[in-house]
């Protein structure tokens, strides 16, 4: 009988470590494990998170009245029991250790560490906007966010820029009645603000037009169902029936969704309200007596682009937030990265030899968790077919030859 | 006098799940089961396959029919999942998500496609 670390160090072992525990680390694992057991390779698989918890986005992003989304920790904690994979939370890659360590030590990096920054509007007096990815840290209970300081009491009116998924997150959780929040895993605090939220209208503004909308049908639709709230879609454009027709499948449902819903408007008497504007970027903000205005440039659609005019408009609000989209970060100094985009450059996941990523990390911050795992498996088969023609070369002792020092926690 | 066993017998009905690289996965199915069902039970080793577990929030669990057997099922197509199969990579006009599909008598000897995940036209 060969004893478990005799096994870890045998040259026949593989060691790869997945940096980051969100949908992309876990289905990158996932799969990797899959094709070195079919493959009958050993494979040791250490699992690095800069928080002490895994599930990323799927914890702290995925907003809480969407439990069904969250049923994929089911699959990813079964991804925990194997043998063959060890958690190691509370570590930060890039701090607590370094790219070259990771090299000493793995055959293969998988960077899957998403996009933990925000995309910025870059206008005057931005820091009285609330950043969305904070606000859904906040609501979801992720330490770094939980003193956020949100005051809903008296606000009557949130104003929200951006036309993605994560805007209508916000815009239903500020809408929905409190008590269908009840006994979700939104955070206490989150709660109790909520309950006491002053907001009765959310306005939602988006800079190009209905048919670049960035939102996805199912978010919209459950919009429409909102008990209680009514809403004004004020589409400036007019969308012909021939170029409806010609849109592909999911545009053309969606884009019919969002002009049929122009019509249908309303429950009898609503309590509180959306309002979709579209065709507005953000030039100015300004703090007025209790109010924060803001300064949009009217737009108008040159084919995809939005074409600034002469034409202003100033909206006030009581809160505004700004989910235009989240931005990738640099964790090592000693691997290329693309500052604009924000995205480790790739190739079909490949870095550099022995390293890889893939993910938010990798793609850019969009696509929903099926997106991400297809890329997820992809990768990894790239990883695994690498190996095989790594085979007899550099023995690599794996987590034991880090010599972390620092306190780590572990998942059992 | 029903015999068990037959009784058992006569509600389970032959599936074929195809995965991209051609592969069969044979299995039973039984009537009343929903296709989710039938891959979970069976450990029908399909990647990815029900991530959101039936409750319509994920796509994965894609399924391609054959005309003739997409026209025999039984469960209307609602609104949500025509959004859902909206994200779905390879959607053809006999997609339906497997978590939706109920299995019928009629649907003996069905043989579904499950399409490959291409990730290309997402940049
Ligand atoms: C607000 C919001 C709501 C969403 N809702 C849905 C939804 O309802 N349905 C859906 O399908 N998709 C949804 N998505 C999309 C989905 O969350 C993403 O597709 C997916 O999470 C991307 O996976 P990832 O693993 O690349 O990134 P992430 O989930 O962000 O995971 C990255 C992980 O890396 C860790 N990390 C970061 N830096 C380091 C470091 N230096 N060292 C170690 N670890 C590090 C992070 O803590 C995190 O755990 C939502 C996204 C957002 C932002
Ligand atoms: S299992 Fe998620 S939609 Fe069917």
């Amino acid at each position: 009988v060969i004893h478990q670390s005799q096994v870890r160090y045998s040259s026949t072992h593989h060691h790869v470590c997945v940096i980051g525990s969100g949908p992309a680390g876990f289905y990158a694992a996932q799969h990797l494990l899959k094709l070195r057991a079919a493959a009958q390779k050993p494979l040791q698989l250490d699992m690095f998170e800069k928080l002490p918890v895994p599930f990323g986005l799927v914890r702290y992003g995925v907003a809480p009245d969407h439990p069904e989304v969250k049923n994929v920790i089911n699959t990813f904690t079964s991804v925990l029991k194997n043998k063959s994979v060890r958690f190691v939370g509370n570590i930060q890659a890039g701090q607590h250790v370094t790219l070259q360590q990771l090299v000493n030590a793995y055959h293969a990096i998988i960077l899957c560490y998403g996009a933990t920054s925000d995309r910025l509007l870059n206008i005057p007096n931005e820091n009285l906007i609330t950043s969305a990815r904070e606000f859904v840290g906040w609501y979801n209970g992720l330490p770094a966010n939980a003193n956020l300081p949100v005051s809903l009491k008296s606000c009557n009116t949130a104003l929200i820029i951006g036309h993605g998924n994560v805007a209508l997150d916000i815009a239903r959780i500020l809408l929905t009645n409190e008590s269908s929040l009840q006994g979700t895993d939104i955070a206490e605090y989150a709660l109790k603000e909520l309950k006491n939220s002053g907001v009765k209208q959310v306005l939602i503004v988006g800079r190009r037009g209905v048919l670049q909308v960035a939102f996805t049908i199912k978010e919209f639709r459950e919009m429409v169902k909102l008990p209680n709230v009514g809403w004004d879609i004020q589409t400036e454009e007019t969308v012909s029936d021939a170029t409806l027709e010609a849109l592909p499948r999911a545009r053309k449902r969606l884009t019919s969704l969002i002009l049929d819903s122009c019509k249908t408007n309303q429950a009898a008497s609503p309590e509180k309200s959306w309002t979709l504007k579209f065709l507005r970027s953000p030039e100015k903000v300004e703090r007025v007596g209790d109010k924060i205005h803001v300064t949009f440039r009217i737009n108008k659609m040159e084919g995809e682009k939005a074409v600034p005019t002469d034409k202003l408009e100033t909206i006030p609000c009581d809160i505004a937030f700004r989910s235009i989209g989240y931005k990738g970060t640099k964790l090592f100094h000693d691997l290329p990265f693309d500052e604009a985009t924000g995205v480790i450059p790739n190739n079909h996941g490949k870095v550099v030899d022995g390293i890889y990523t893939c993910g938010w990390a990798g793609q850019g911050p969009r696509g929903v968790i099926l997106s991400t795992m297809q890329n997820a498996f992809d990768v990894a088969k790239t990883v695994s077919h690498d190996l095989d023609g790594s085979e007899g070369s550099s023995v690599k002792q794996g987590f034991e030859s880090l010599n972390i020092s620092h306190r780590v926690t572990h998942y059992d | 006098t029903t015999h068990p066993a037959l009784k058992a017998d006569a509600e389970m009905v032959d599936i074929t799940f195809i995965t991209p690289d051609g592969t069969r996965h044979k299995t039973k199915g039984k009537v009343g089961d929903n296709l989710l069902d039938v891959v979970v039970n069976n450990n029908v080793d399909l990647d990815g396959f029900g991530a959101c577990e039936g409750t319509l929030a994920c796509s994965t669990c894609h399924l391609v029919f054959k005309q003739e057997d997409f026209d025999k099922i039984k469960d209307e197509v609602t609104d949500e999942e025509l959004d859902m199969l909206d994200l779905a990579y390879g959607l053809s006009e006999t997609s339906r998500l497997g978590c939706q599909v109920t299995l019928t008598k009629e649907l003996g000897g069905l043989e579904v496609e499950v399409p490959a995940g291409v990730n290309d036209a997402r940049s």
